[in-house]
């Protein structure tokens, strides 16, 4: 391909597959956001399906373990009345030297039309993207440090419902913002979608300076990051950071830059506190944090499903 | 066998000789430059009308994948990738399977090389036992076998004790070291550390990894007396460090792989592994001062980096993908794009993949890399008003990945081969 264009785009510009929230234009990302709303009310439904993906088989490929998420997509596809059938990679044909190439060929065999898929390498579902039939759909649930483009979607949807627009805004992103690809496609969906000033806070060793390259400003004093903020994200702190000399200990992360209730108090009164989850209560949040006022953990996980549904029937709906 | 190569425009960068001449072999050396003896009978001319006849190129960093593909014939296809490119004489880097680290290995690859009367090929030693690092290798016997120099290729060397005695003891006999400045724990990343690799959530490799292995070896070098070559700068501030080197009077050399001299992280682009490659592809001032540094003489060489990977170990995800891209058919190309775009002279783009690696080879480079009477009648021909489309299918090397690749980047390569002669034999001829 002599001029390589977006691979999420088709020539028309529409979304054909979802691997990053980066390059996709406000309209795309609004859309996705205005389509999602109105799959909340189906959630809210007695019976809570629609029928705009029946017929159709989602593949649920987690060559990286994960439970939550490989649900909550499972959940969307469903309840939007397709078929679902959820490999675990990790245990089956990787573990047996077959390459991602062979096992997608594979499946697609099987007539698959939307591959969602998590890897732990930056970049694997943009390979996958190039090798499938025009007809098929790959959604990125999570490629290594890059991207996790549904997170940042249903990120910002939660941000929207909350704040009602971006405009004005002031975001933090707590944590090991380097190693995060929920932080990348964050930034990317946030000020794509025009907030006023997106912050990631954080030691040197997690928030290198040249993150400022992603349109951010850049904070190594947590007091000082999450003054005067709208929004505050607490990002996940993995155990290996801390065999990887990236940090001395959970405890000392917690002293400098966990999310307590009295660090709270320097942003807005009217602050939200959002985390991606699985929650490390006391390392990079205080339990007061999660269960309090301000705290709409639990509000993201149920948007998470409207949104996945969403991106689910925009793909489906453009042909390559 | 008697060769005429007629009408053709002979550029010896060596002399800096420019002038419409025949050019007259014999016995596997130049006989006749101009002037052509009346008695001599040619037994085969080649028209040279409208073209260059060069020197044979000298790459000084070629993988042939022997030892270790001999069942995929590997030697000979990369060797006829050679030639098709103009290349008569290669240096290639010890990190075979297994590693040149013993003098039957080095006189094997030589033996079946020379049977295959392609390219000329030059080993490099590895500097110590299976590059790991820790014990010497014998290199007066190796050098015997036909090594012309040290290098540890892609490894680097964790401790700097023993890179000290390496240096020393290939001090004691006057041998080059070849080394890839990079420092082993900080070189562990995929692509250049900034703005790309950033974005797209590859580890990155930071200037650092280069320059902190520069400053070392230059220290160790200055202690010991040992001579350097510097192989494949990636960024400005390593250029920097061996333009000081040279202003002090050491006697370091350094070249450039044509891939830095050309691309920059950006064309990465979407994860493109034809892009993943080592040293890594890094900004734009860095590629500017690659340039400058080979224009203005503190690198010496402009080398293919020639490195030969299989078909699938590219169709994976960027980080797991093998670096590394085919290349001896696009050095010259490379060189005279170079010149087209920097502004430097056509002498100087050929100096440097001609008489500058041939110098790196010490004795055994006497007579290559120059186009003069009585020298090696290694010989290029091509035609510079041919411009041409790197198709990877068309290529003679086994791989077929490289960021010059038409359908990557769009751009026509400058310069296409007509003709390679060895040691006075027709190696190779376009059809």
């Amino acid at each position: 391909m002599l001029y390589k264009r977006n691979p999420q785009l088709n020539r028309n510009g529409e979304l054909i597959h979802l691997l990053s929230t980066e390059g996709l234009s406000r309209d795309i990302l609004t859309h996705i956001l205005d389509t999602a709303s109105q799959f909340v009310s189906v959630n809210d439904r007695e019976v809570k399906k629609v029928p705009l993906l029946r017929g159709k088989s989602v593949f649920n490929l987690f060559f990286e373990n994960s439970t939550r998420t490989r649900t909550t997509f499972e959940i969307a596809a469903k309840r939007l009345s397709a078929d679902v059938f959820n490999l675990d990679i990790a245990r089956s044909s990787a573990s047996k030297g077959e390459s991602l190439l062979d096992t997608i060929a594979n499946l697609s065999a099987m007539a698959a039309d939307i591959f969602v898929v998590r890897h732990g390498e930056s970049g694997a579902p943009y390979l996958i993207a190039e090798h499938v039939a025009p007809h098929v759909h790959v959604i990125n649930a999570g490629d290594g440090r890059h991207a996790h483009p549904t997170q940042g979607l249903l990120d910002a949807y939660t941000i929207r419902h909350f704040k009602k627009n971006f405009a004005d805004l002031r975001v933090a992103i707590v944590g090991d913002v380097l190693h995060s690809r929920v932080a990348r496609s964050d930034i990317h969906a946030l000020t794509t979608l025009g907030c006023a000033e997106v912050r990631v806070v954080g030691p040197k060793t997690l928030v290198p300076s040249d993150l400022s390259q992603l349109g951010v400003k850049v904070f190594h004093n947590i007091e000082e990051g999450i003054r005067d903020c709208d929004v505050v994200i607490a990002l996940r702190l993995q155990n290996e950071r801390m065999s990887g000399a990236l940090l001395p200990s959970s405890q000392e992360y917690f002293k400098s830059f966990g999310v307590t209730q009295s660090r709270m108090q320097l942003a807005k009164p009217d602050a939200i506190v959002m985390h991606p989850g699985p929650i490390n209560r006391g390392v990079e949040i205080e339990s007061a944090v999660v269960d309090g006022p301000q705290s709409v953990i639990l509000t993201q996980v149920t948007f998470g499903i409207a949104v996945r549904m969403a991106v689910m029937s925009i793909v489906a709906g453009n042909d390559a | 066998m008697n060769i005429l190569i007629q009408h053709g425009h002979v550029i010896d960068p060596a002399s800096g000789f420019s002038q419409l001449s025949d050019v007259a072999v014999q016995k596997g050396h130049v006989l006749a430059i101009g002037q052509i003896p009346a008695d001599f009978k040619a037994d085969q001319t080649i028209d040279a009308t409208d073209c260059m006849v060069i020197p044979g190129l000298v790459d000084a960093c070629a993988r042939l994948g022997e030892p270790g593909h001999e069942h995929e014939g590997m030697l000979e296809s990369e060797l006829a990738a050679a030639v098709a490119g103009g290349v008569t004489s290669v240096v290639c880097p010890p990190d075979t399977q297994p590693v040149l680290d013993e003098p039957g290995l080095v006189e094997m690859l030589q033996f079946r090389a020379a049977r295959l009367h392609l390219s000329r090929v030059f080993p490099l030693g590895a500097l110590t036992r299976g590059l790991a690092g820790e014990s010497l290798t014998p290199m007066a016997e190796l050098t015997l076998a036909g090594c012309v120099g040290f290098s540890q290729a892609e490894h680097g060397m964790t401790q700097t004790q023993t890179l000290q005695r390496a240096m020393q003891y290939a001090g004691t006999y006057g041998y080059v070291v070849w080394l890839r400045p990079q420092d082993v724990h900080l070189g562990k990343g995929v692509a250049a550390s900034g703005p790309l690799a950033t974005r797209l959530g590859l580890s990155g490799v930071p200037v650092a990894a280069e320059t902190i292995a520069l400053h070392t070896i230059i220290d160790v070098m200055r202690s010991t007396g040992a001579r350097l070559h510097v192989c494949r700068l990636s960024s400005a501030a390593g250029v920097e460090l061996v333009r000081l080197a040279k202003a002090e009077g050491l006697a370091i050399s350094a070249d450039v792989s044509i891939h830095n001299l050309h691309f920059t992280d950006n064309d990465v682009g979407y994860f493109d592994t034809r892009a993943r490659l080592t040293p890594p592809l890094r900004q734009q001032r860095d590629r500017e001062a690659l340039s400058q540094g080979l224009a203005d003489g503190t690198i010496d060489v402009l080398v293919s980096d020639h490195t030969p990977v299989e078909g699938d170990a590219k169709d994976l995800p960027f980080a797991q993908a093998e670096p590394g891209a085919t290349a001896m058919e696009m050095l010259l190309s490379a060189s005279l794009k170079w010149a087209d775009q920097s502004g430097v002279s056509l002498m100087r783009a050929l100096q440097v993949v001609t008489s500058a690696p041939a110098a790196l080879l010490g004795a055994a480079g006497q007579g290559l890399g120059q186009l003069s009477v009585g020298a090696a009648a290694d010989i290029c021909i091509y035609k510079p008003s041919e411009q041409w489309q790197v198709v990877p299918s068309a290529l003679h090397s086994q791989s077929k990945h490289t960021p010059f690749a038409f359908d990557m980047n769009g751009s026509l390569m400058p310069g296409k081969v007509q003709a390679t002669l060895v040691a006075g034999r027709v190696a190779f001829e376009l059809n």
